[in-house]
């Protein structure tokens, strides 16, 4: 059976640079849950950059293909409608769009490409209602701008709340817990295990093993210069907390 | 969402060419000769049988204007302009004199209802009293029983003048003076029709008032004079909008609007202009070269002024406060928008003169492929506005590497006690805001649409509800094919 993700001997760029991946190989079937480690500049931004189909940056070798397709020649756009979600490293602000609206206006751009009717806004509110059940997030967060004046913890909430709204396939966590505090990793980490499905895979990058406590990974690879250098089951990743990268960095 | 809306909505999101009322209609048109003199005055004046001190009024504006030398201090481009080759009244045969809706000619009730403006009461937008004017004449207006009721006035100007001939008289001129600037002036002279309000002291006009203009003959100018008065403690909201055919040669829209609030009264005017902005080259499209200002004349009076440009080759325009009366508040919100080759020089003035008078600006421009889009604006705070204060933003948001933004704000204040701010801000849509909206599912237009009326929000919510809608529509519409 072909798996959800194939990833083969990517490499990539931002137009114009080196390659920055260079040789990627990763493949996430349907129901799992990936970690991917590896030291800071390693390329894991890159990675979800390239597999979301970010504008300004050049696959060089390899393909991806999604859902059994190759997918080299779909925008960003089409691929987020087709399922794959990207919580940011760094979610951006846009002033004066509301967030509740902002979300609305994506939730019915995915339905239509599945081929169902726009949600009007009753029956969004009750969506969102039940959504934010599973997340402990403020509803005064939906009345505000799209992450303007978010703290960097309610930024990172918002990103799963709205993975909790759009129901991808597939889902890319970029560091969703850098920056939060105990309290709110408990919460998002809640979250995020009520959103895993035999329907949906879960690639989050992270640097740290307390994550994967709340999280528990199927599988744990490490990113290092722009190569997956070693994979693991989810006790690999207390090695690492051992060893560290550099003997990994230094056999690849 | 109403009639209306819909209508606009679906003229907005129709396929093919992004002007959507260009369409002409076939109307037999009572037209004076080309051209521009004394006798063209006189015809005008004598087409609507005006008093002849309006007559002395417009000749004296006339001679005036024949010394003058047309402006070149906007930053702007402008081809020639050959005075003498354009018309300066063109009314359709059929709507000589004052009408009721049944009265009106089908063919420009159809007009309208394409525009997306039924007039028929019944169909009308509830809560809207339209003017309708169509070339140089009013054709109709809606709901006026409605309003005489609380003693309120609502007529095509003309009309104005020969019922309310002591209104006119009283207050015409005293806003923007006769001979105020060139085109003003001009439209002193060859004025054609417009629309006239008198809120009486102590009445909250119960709807909004709005006049919608539509410019359909070639070759004709538009000069409409629009009046408002609100009396003392009155309160309006008046909104106009404006099209006109596309046609390969520039046109030229001069009006002037004159807004006298008393004392506690509170004007709110709104503008969603839409001309023909001209073709991708920068080919016809109207210029827009129009005078409003408004005088807080009482204490505690109120003025704001809203504006949504997105249409015309050419706007300049500058919508003012005289904030004369103790503790008198001015506003103005705008949004500009250049796409391809159009040019926007806008702002505002905002004289203090008053006591703790207040006013704040928020100007919007956006920039996108040849745009060039001016922001000047002027805050005078004069020696006894003790306590003044001013508040500018002034933002402008680029599309692409070859449009323009710019802004030129002048400050003279010469009370000690005065205070003044200005913050301004340039920036660009940027790849992360981009990206982001991609990523979650929205096409590259939707996105751009989405972030651009996010960058306006703080002017389109000073719009009533029903036009804030149509308003984002053609912000969008304007700005298809800009961004990809
Ligand atoms: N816009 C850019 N221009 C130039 N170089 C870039 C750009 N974005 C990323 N890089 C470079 O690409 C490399 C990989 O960056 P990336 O953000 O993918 O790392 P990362 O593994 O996510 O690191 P971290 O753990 O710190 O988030 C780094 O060397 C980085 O400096
Ligand atoms: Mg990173």
């Amino acid at each position: 059976m072909t798996k959800l993700l194939e990833v083969e001997n990517l490499h990539a760029r931002i137009a114009g640079g080196r390659d920055i991946l260079k040789g990627i190989s990763l493949s996430v079937g349907a129901g799992e849950v990936h970690a991917i480690m590896g030291p800071n500049g390693a390329g894991k931004s890159t990675l979800s950059a390239v597999l979301a189909a970010k504008p300004g940056y050049d696959v060089t070798a390899g393909s991806i293909s999604y859902g059994g397709a190759d997918i080299a020649d779909m925008a960003a756009d089409e691929r987020a409608r087709k399922g794959i979600f990207l919580a940011f490293q760094y979610p951006v602000e846009i002033p004066g769009v509301n967030n509740t609206y902002f979300l609305r206006a994506s939730v019915n751009a995915i339905r239509r490409e599945r081929g169902e009717p726009d949600l009007d806004a009753s029956q969004f509110l009750k969506l969102v209602k039940k959504k934010m059940s599973l997340l402990d997030i403020k509803d005064d967060l939906l009345k505000r701008a799209v992450n303007v004046g978010f703290s960097g913890g309610e930024k990172k909430r918002n990103e799963i709340f709205q993975m909790a709204m759009l129901e991808p396939k597939l889902a890319i966590l970029d560091e969703t817990d850098s920056g939060l505090d105990i309290d709110a990793l408990r919460a998002v980490s809640d979250g995020v295990n009520k959103l895993r499905d035999p329907n949906r895979a879960i690639v989050m990058i992270t640097h740290y093993q307390r994550l994967l406590d709340y999280i528990e990974p199927d599988f744990v690879h490490v990113l290092a210069n722009g190569r997956i250098v070693a994979s693991g089951d989810k006790s690999f990743a207390r090695e690492l907390e051992k060893t560290g990268y550099a003997h990994l960095e230094r056999a690849a | 969402m109403s009639a209306h809306l819909e209508t606009i909505g679906e003229i907005a999101s129709g396929s093919g060419d992004r002007y959507k009322y260009g369409f002409v209609t076939d109307i037999e048109s009572d037209t004076a000769p080309p051209g521009l003199s004394e006798d063209t005055v006189r015809f005008i004046s004598a087409k609507k049988q005006e008093p002849k001190w309006l007559l002395e009024w417009r000749l004296k504006a006339y001679r005036r204007w024949q010394n003058m030398k047309q402006p070149d201090w906007g930053k702007l481009n402008i081809a020639p302009i050959d005075y003498q080759g354009a018309t300066y009244y063109s009314a359709p045969k059929t709507a000589e004199g004052p009408k009721s809706l049944d009265e009106v000619d089908p063919e420009i009730l159809k007009v309208y209802e394409k525009l997306g403006i039924p007039l028929g009461e019944r169909a009308a937008l509830a809560g809207v009293a339209v003017d309708a004017v169509f070339d140089s004449v009013s054709v109709a207006t809606t709901f006026r029983s409605t309003l005489a009721a609380q003693g309120i006035i609502f007529c095509s100007f003309g009309e104005a003048v020969r019922e309310h001939p002591e209104l006119v008289q009283k207050y015409l001129g005293t806003v923007v003076p006769r001979g105020d600037n060139f085109f003003s002036t001009l439209n002193s002279a060859v004025f054609s029709d417009g629309s006239f309000a008198y809120i009486p002291p102590g009445v909250r006009c119960p709807m909004e008032l709005s006049t919608y203009f539509r410019i359909n003959q070639a070759k004709s100018g538009q000069f409409e004079r629009t009046l408002l008065i609100a009396d003392e403690g009155a309160y309006v909201s008046y909104l106009e909008g404006c099209t006109a055919p596309r046609r390969d040669e520039n046109q030229l829209h001069a009006a002037v609007v004159e807004l006298v609030a008393l004392a506690g009264a509170e004007i709110k005017y709104s503008t969603v202009q839409n001309w023909y902005p001209g073709d991708a080259n920068g080919a016809g499209g109207i210029y827009n070269f129009v005078t409003k200002r408004g005088i807080c004349r009482g204490d505690g009076s109120k003025i704001s002024w809203t504006q949504v440009e997105t249409g015309s080759a050419i706007t300049w325009k500058y919508p003012s406060c005289i904030l004369e009366g103790d503790n008198s508040v001015g506003e103005f919100y705008s949004v500009a928008v250049t796409a391809n080759h159009q040019q926007a020089d806008t702002g505002t003035k905002m004289i203090h003169l008053g006591r703790n008078s207040k006013s704040t600006i928020i100007s919007k421009g956006i920039s996108a492929g040849h745009g060039q889009n001016t922001y000047r604006g002027a805050v005078k705070i004069m020696p006894g506005a003790d306590g003044a204060r001013n508040y500018t933003q002034c933002d402008s948001l680029l599309i692409g590497k070859t449009c323009g933004a710019h802004a030129i704000p002048y400050i003279d204040t010469r009370s000690p006690s005065a205070r003044v701010e200005h913050e301004a801000t340039a920036s660009t849509i940027s790849d992360e805001q981009l990206f982001y909206c991609l990523q979650r599912g929205l096409t590259p237009e939707e996105s751009v649409s989405i972030i651009v009326n996010g960058f306006c929000k703080e002017v389109l919510k000073e719009l009533p509800m029903e036009f804030a809608v149509e308003a984002q529509k053609l912000l969008v519409v304007s700005l298809e094919g800009s961004v990809g």
